[in-house]
């Protein structure tokens, strides 16, 4: 049970660890000032919840490792986050969809994981779900504001949303660490989480006059770790550099 | 001879925020709870955001206070649950904090009026502010820039 619940903590963690080090890629570089603060803001809070689901994780291990350790000393094949996280930013629209389409899937996940028979689980995600439901609130009015908004930024939304599709499936795809943790009611069966996610994110693209494409196809392998892009091995380049020159430098 | 809880409480009353230091720790609602353990004087802080830099901040602020007035066997407790919430800022806090021009949160989800002239006529800049703690807004009327106290 430890080894299952040691990997499923991996994987809450390394999706907030890996999208907080995306969205802190937009400090100082976003379009206007206030979507800097809001990106750098959201990326706060990911990297906050990545310390709770990291800390716990490294104690459910009991190797006397910490959350630090685990986020910057482990190498690309034992990072367990979907593949959408890790894709590179693209433009401020595929930043922002991607936003979108992961807090709906998170707010959606953390509700269910304030009922875990885990109660520390339980209150991180009781925690983590304020957040996470400030974050879609600003990220599904971003969808909309931008695809409901200029010919330009409408057909670039599109394109985030064609884009990014293929990697949505992921997050409803299940295994055996998944069905250990539904067996002891620590989190739900992911593809349970499906329907609901559905009817969120439907309501608001097409509010925001986009089309979700028409097809199921999903990339796989984030989670599990079987399989991650090129991308985030050029992501933990600059992420981890630090600590692998100087391992447990402190300032 | 060991200080009463109160006591604590009053110290405590008096450790500034240190990202807003017009309100304490107390006012903020972080303090959940202040008890002796025997010898041992146990305070249990609760974050505000969880990536909130202030935190360790706070921790310290806490401990050299509290050692200042003379306790020796001190334990902090991070305690999670039940999730802070702004429901918990004292109504002294509430008011200082508009004094200061800063417009405390409503369960509306937006200020009431602005901490500068009063005025309702209110446009939301951004979600998100100075701090996590905060969202950024303008008045219509005194064109003045001012912080929402984000209601969670």
């Amino acid at each position: 049970m430890d080894a299952s619940l040691f990997q499923y903590l991996l994987r809450l963690g390394d999706n907030t660890l890996v999208l907080g080090h995306r969205g802190s890629e937009w400090c100082g570089h976003a379009p206007v000032l206030e979507e800097d603060i809001a990106l750098a803001n959201t990326a706060l809070d990911l990297i906050g919840q990545t310390q709770l689901w990291l800390g716990l994780a490294a104690e459910v291990e009991g190797k006397g490792r910490d959350a630090d350790q685990l986020a910057m000393q482990r190498d690309i094949w034992d990072f367990r986050n979907l593949l959408l996280v890790e894709l590179p930013n693209g433009d401020f629209g595929r930043t922002l969809m991607r936003q979108f389409l992961f807090d709906a899937w998170q707010v959606i996940n953390l509700g269910r994981l304030m009922n875990s028979s885990n109660p520390r689980v339980a209150e991180i995600a009781a925690k983590a779900s304020k957040e996470a439901a400030y974050h879609v609130e600003r990220s599904a009015d971003t969808v909309v504001g931008l695809g409901d908004g200029t010919e330009e930024s409408h057909v670039r939304m599109q394109a985030a949303l064609e884009y990014l599709w293929p990697y949505v499936g992921e997050m409803f795809l299940g295994d055996e660490v998944d069905a250990a943790m539904v067996a002891a009611g620590i989190a739900p069966d992911p593809a349970s989480l499906r329907a609901e996610y559905d009817a969120l994110i439907g309501r608001v693209i097409k509010t925001a006059t986009l089309e979700i494409p028409d097809s199921s196809f999903a990339h796989k392998g984030g989670k599990t770790g079987a399989f991650h892009t090129e991308h985030l091995g050029h992501m933990l380049c600059s992420m981890q550099w630090l600590q692998r020159a100087y391992p447990g430098a402190s300032w | 001879m060991q200080p009463s809880v109160e006591q604590v409480w009053e110290w405590l009353d008096a450790v500034p925020d240190p990202e807003i230091p017009v309100i304490s720790l107390v006012d903020l609602g972080i303090i959940r709870e202040v008890a002796w353990r025997n010898d041992t004087l146990t305070v249990a802080v609760t974050p505000t955001y969880s990536g909130c830099p202030a935190t360790s901040i706070i921790n310290l602020d806490i401990e050299t206070a509290l050692r200042g007035h003379g306790i020796e066997k001190l334990e902090l407790k991070r305690q999670l649950s039940p999730p802070w919430t702004t429901n918990w800022l004292s109504e002294k806090g509430r008011e200082k904090l508009e004094k200061y021009g800063i417009a405390p949160p409503t369960a509306a989800g937006g200020p009431e009026r602005c901490p500068q002239c009063g005025s309702v006529d209110l446009k939301k800049v951004s979600q998100f502010g100075s701090t996590p703690c905060k969202a950024a807004w303008r008045c219509n009327d005194c064109l003045e820039p001012f912080d929402y106290f984000k209601c969670i």
